[in-house]
Formats: C-alpha cells, sequence, structure tokens
C-alpha cells in the first residue's frame, strides 16, 4: 500500500439552502482498502457519496483521486479515472438488456469496440455477480438482490481503482446479504479499494478493516471496527444514551 | 472519451463492411423496384404522393435519433427542415448549384444549428427543453418572416424543370433523391441504435445521473444527437421547395410536418429504428388515401385520433405492442 490515500476529500461542505448537510468532511481511503461508512438516517453518508462521486458538487472543499484534484471534475470524467458506485436505489437502464447495462462502462469507460469482445467481457462480469443466464433479459424481470448485484457489475465493470457501494444490501435476506458480501469481497482481492455504505451492522463488521461514522454531516470516529462501536459517541448517536 | 471512428473499428470490420455492403445493396434493390413500381402508375401524383410519405420516413427517422433514442424531445422539428428549405431557396437565388450539392450544404446549416441549441438548451430536461425547441423554431420563423431576400412573409416562387435526364420527370427525380435520403436516415438511426452511442443514449434516456456515473459523457453525446438529428432534418428539408415550387413560412414551418414528424415515431415505437419507418409508411400512406378520397382536411385529425389510440392502449407504440405480445407468449 501507498502512503498516500488513493481517494480523499478535505474540508468538504455541502449545504442545501440553509441546511448544511456536510460540515467540512476529511477523509481518506488507501489503495486497496476496505472502508464502512455508517451512521443514522439523513447524516449525509449519500450526499457524501454524492459530493466525491461527482452527481453533486461541494460548495467547499477539494476532492483528490490518485493525486490529481476532482473537485470541479464531471461524474463522467471521475468515472473515466476510475471511481466507481452503485447507488442505493438500483437504478439500472430499464431500456437495455442486462447485458448492455453492462456493455455501457465498458464502451464508454474501458474503451472496448469490438462488439464479440464486449459481449464476452459482460458476461465474464455477470458471471461474476452470478447473473449470468438473465444476460439478454430486461432488468424489470429482475428481483432486487438481482438488480442490487446488476448495480455492482456495471460499477465493476471497467475494473474502477475504487468502488463506492451505497446500501447495496437494504432490504435483503441474510442469506442474500453473504451473496453481496462474498462478491464485494472477491472484488476488492481483485485489488478494488471499496467505501461500503451500509446499515447491517453484522456486514459491516465483517467487511471493514476501518469505520467510519457520520452523524448531522459531521465525521465523529474513525478508525479499527470493534473500537469504533464501543465509541461513547457513536454508542450514543445509535442506541440514544 | 472514444473517438467516433471506433463505431466501426475492431477486428471484425471487414465483416462488418461486407454486411454494409449488402445492406446498401438490398436498399437500391428495394429502392430501384419502389421507383419501376410508381413509374407503372402513369401519372406524377403517385410520385407526389411518394415523395410525401418517404420524406415522413426520413423526417421521422432523423427526429427518433434525439426525441427517441435519447428522450429529449424536440418540438423545433419545423425550424431544422426550414433551415434546409431555406437554404435551398437561397442557393436557388445566388449560386443556383443543382440540388445533390444544395442537400449536404443544407445538412452542415442545420447540424451547426442543431449543435448551438444544443449547448444552449440541452442543459434543460423534459418539457423545458421541448418548450425551448419550440421557442428557438418561433423565432426562426419570425426571422424568415422578416428576410425580404427569401420572400418574407408573401414567399418566393422555386422553379424547375419539367423533365431532367436521365431521370424522366422532375417528379421521379425528386422521389429518387428523397428515397436516399429515407433510406440513409434510417440506415444512420439504425447503426446509431445499435453502436455503443445509441446505449450511451439509451441509458440517458433511463437515468442522466446513473449514465454519467457509468462513463457516458451525457452532453457531448446529447449534442452529437442534437447535431446529427439536425443535420439529417435540413437535409431533407433542401428539395422541397423544388416539390412544392412556392415556399412561404406556413409551408416552411408547416404545423403539419411537425406533428407528423413527432407522432409517427410515436405511433410505431421510439425504442428501436424501424417503429419510425412503421409509423410513417403507416400514417403518411393512411393521409395520402384520405386525402384522394375524402379531403386533405381530416390528415391532421387521423393523425391526433391515431395518437390517442395509441397513447392510450400502447403507449410503446406499434413495436414496443408486439414485443409486449411476444414476450408475454409462454
Amino acid at each position: 500500500m501507498s502512503d498516500s490515500p488513493i481517494l480523499s476529500s478535505q474540508g468538504l461542505v455541502k449545504r442545501f439552502g440553509g441546511f448544511v448537510a456536510l460540515h467540512g468532511i476529511d477523509f481518506g481511503l488507501m489503495d486497496r482498502e476496505r472502508v464502512g461508512l455508517i451512521g443514522p438516517n439523513g447524516s449525509g453518508k449519500s450526499t457524501f457519496v454524492n459530493c466525491l462521486t461527482g452527481a453533486l458538487r461541494a460548495e467547499e472543499g477539494r476532492v483528490t483521486f490518485s493525486g490529481t484534484d476532482i473537485t470541479a471534475m464531471p461524474a463522467w470524467r471521475r468515472a473515466h479515472a476510475g471511481l466507481a458506485r452503485s447507488f442505493q436505489i438500483p437504478r439500472p437502464f430499464r431500456g437495455l438488456t442486462v447485458r448492455q447495462n453492462i456493455a455501457v462502462p465498458l464502451s464508454f469507460i474501458a474503451g472496448m469496440s469490438d462488439q464479440a469482445e464486449i459481449e464476452a467481457r459482460a458476461d465474464e462480469v455477470l458471471a461474476q455477480v452470478g447473473l449470468k443466464a438473465k444476460a439478454a433479459q430486461s432488468p424489470k424481470s429482475l428481483s432486487q438482490v438481482e438488480l442490487r448485484k446488476l448495480e455492482l457489475g456495471r460499477a465493476m465493470a471497467a475494473r474502477p481503482r475504487v468502488l463506492i457501494a451505497d446500501e447495496s444490501m437494504a432490504g435483503l435476506s441474510d442469506s442474500e446479504v453473504d451473496e453481496i458480501l462474498d462478491v464485494l469481497m472477491l472484488l476488492n482481492e481483485s485489488g478494488i479499494a471499496i467505501i461500503l455504505i451500509e446499515h447491517i451492522m453484522r456486514a459491516v463488521v465483517r467487511f471493514s478493516q476501518r469505520l467510519v461514522v457520520f452523524v448531522a454531516g459531521a465525521k465523529i470516529a474513525d478508525g479499527e471496527p470493534r473500537e469504533v462501536m464501543r465509541h461513547p459517541e457513536v454508542v450514543r448517536a445509535y442506541l440514544g444514551q | 472519451m472514444r473517438p467516433a471512428s471506433a463505431l466501426l473499428s475492431g477486428p471484425r470490420a471487414h465483416h462488418k463492411a461486407l454486411r454494409a455492403l449488402a445492406t446498401l445493396a438490398i436498399c437500391a434493390a428495394g429502392g430501384a423496384a419502389v421507383v419501376f413500381a410508381l413509374g407503372l402508375a402513369g401519372t406524377d401524383y403517385a410520385f407526389l404522393a411518394a415523395y410525401t410519405v418517404l420524406q415522413f420516413v426520413a423526417l421521422a427517422s432523423a427526429w427518433n435519433i434525439l426525441g427517441g433514442y435519447a428522450g429529449y424531445v424536440n418540438f423545433g422539428v419545423a425550424g431544422f427542415f426550414a433551415v434546409g428549405v431555406y437554404t435551398s431557396v437561397v442557393v436557388y437565388k445566388t449560386l443556383q448549384w443543382p440540388l445533390i450539392f444544395t442537400i449536404p450544404l443544407a445538412a452542415v446549416f442545420a447540424g451547426l444549428l442543431g449543435l448551438g441549441m444544443g449547448y444552449l438548451t440541452l442543459r434543460l430536461r423534459g418539457v423545458f427543453f421541448s418548450i425551448a425547441t419550440l421557442a428557438f423554431s418561433i423565432v426562426l420563423n419570425t426571422l424568415i418572416v422578416n428576410w425580404a431576400f427569401v420572400g418574407g412573409s408573401r414567399g418566393v416562387y422555386v422553379m424547375h424543370p419539367a423533365s431532367i435526364e436521365p431521370f424522366g420527370s422532375y417528379a421521379r427525380y425528386l422521389v429518387i433523391i428523397m428515397l436516399i435520403l429515407a433510406i440513409g436516415c434510417v440506415l444512420i438511426a439504425r447503426a446509431i441504435e445499435r453502436s455503443w452511442i445509441g446505449n450511451g443514449l439509451a441509458a440517458l434516456k433511463d437515468d442522466e445521473i446513473a449514465a454519467e456515473c457509468a462513463g457516458v459523457p451525457s452532453l457531448r453525446i446529447k449534442l452529437f444527437a442534437t447535431t446529427l438529428s439536425g443535420a439529417l432534418l435540413g437535409a431533407i428539408g433542401a428539395p422541397f421547395p423544388y416539390f412544392i415550387t412556392y415556399v412561404d413560412p406556413a409551408s416552411a414551418f408547416s404545423l403539419t410536418i411537425a406533428v407528423n414528424t413527432i407522432a409517427m415515431p410515436l405511433i410505431g415505437g421510439t425504442a428501436t429504428w424501424l417503429g419510425p419507418v412503421i409509423g410513417a409508411l403507416l400514417l403518411g400512406t393512411l393521409q395520402q388515401v384520405a386525402t384522394v378520397t375524402i379531403s386533405s382536411a381530416l390528415n391532421l385529425l387521423i393523425v391526433g385520433i391515431l395518437l390517442v389510440v395509441f397513447i392510450t392502449v400502447a403507449p410503446n407504440g406499434i413495436v414496443g405492442f408486439v414485443k409486449g405480445l411476444r414476450e408475454k407468449r409462454p
């Protein structure tokens, strides 16, 4: 691992009108690291991810990726640089088949142009996430867990350096959570640094090498998962003591 | 971002080129058969009716690249069409170029206008984009009405010879030109739909933020679609002055052309290249039959009724409806 983070934010501030959603967040993700990001609903996790990936622009602060300042970069350029994400609510391209959904980043980010190569690589990705049998189907026919797998497949297709998985396990059964966790672990083993935003503590603790906690738009803890879970402010935020 | 040349690159490029040649040969043979069959009617009316239907096939296919694939409903169709019409008028009054040289010039002007309009309007979405394109068409209309050189509001005559060698009658010549334009528009629309650009446009149509996060450069690809769609709409407008021989703003910015161009893909289905073709052939032919048997005043009424029926019964158009039925089949 290199000493400097692959993805970092310095003093990130995001406001919606008079409401301050992020209060100067400093954050760093090391290469190949697995970080869990937790916090109660409305604590600013998704807003933070949106600012990192370019879906939202922060009012103050900066975001750097691989040593480059990407604060002003549009989302598609960040994706080309190797920053991928999945969405809290699956957002498949419903007008395309499952395979074509995977083909989009392969064409636009990986720059593949040969149709046969694209299909072969898309099928490889779909096999990794367990969706190969559904390749020719419309995303409309997929179940919730399959849609989440498609989200992950699309995010990982162009082999990003960082993947941000935003609540990829929400609403899934225990066995389905384990399936998604296995996919994420596999991706991490292939060299991708991952930020996992999740409410399912069992999954977060099992997955994360480091845990970051947001409350009301501020980072209140950052460290080894079991230590962070014992942090008084974290306990207060979660249990209301 | 990848270069546009990647559309036709890769190890299978040779095979693709052969397939493209075969497709062109089939289109040429089909086109020749259509022109021959029309000649059997023994009257120029068959050519004029065919011209109108083919013009709608071309317009619907060109409009669908932005309106159907990307989901950006362009109400400014008449504006782009009129740019082609008035490019032809200006060339007729100044350079006197043959029509086949005027068409590319019209495409360039309308394409540049599409690019400019795209820069100004593509950050708007949904109905706001549509209203902006309508406003663009109205601004152009006002400019033309006040431009005396092209006839202003009273219009201008564009005369053509009765015959042109080796095509015979001028009506036959116009049909051949429109047939080539229609085939060209359909083939371009088909190529776009099946390319990575088509996948990008479909992704944008579904979810612009998710598409950007999947690496789709939304503004660039929309500008490409606006420019290409605009250029084709302009090219289709270029032969129009020679077809009607008297051009005024009311005919160039015609409501019939604008409404039909949008309604035909909606009725046929906007998701594929085939939808606009089916919609245009169906509606265009129906309107020609109604014009001859009852009255041309019924044309827009037919479109209106069919549009209401299809939006209610088959919102994804004929192609979407048939596809839905096939998927339901056990």
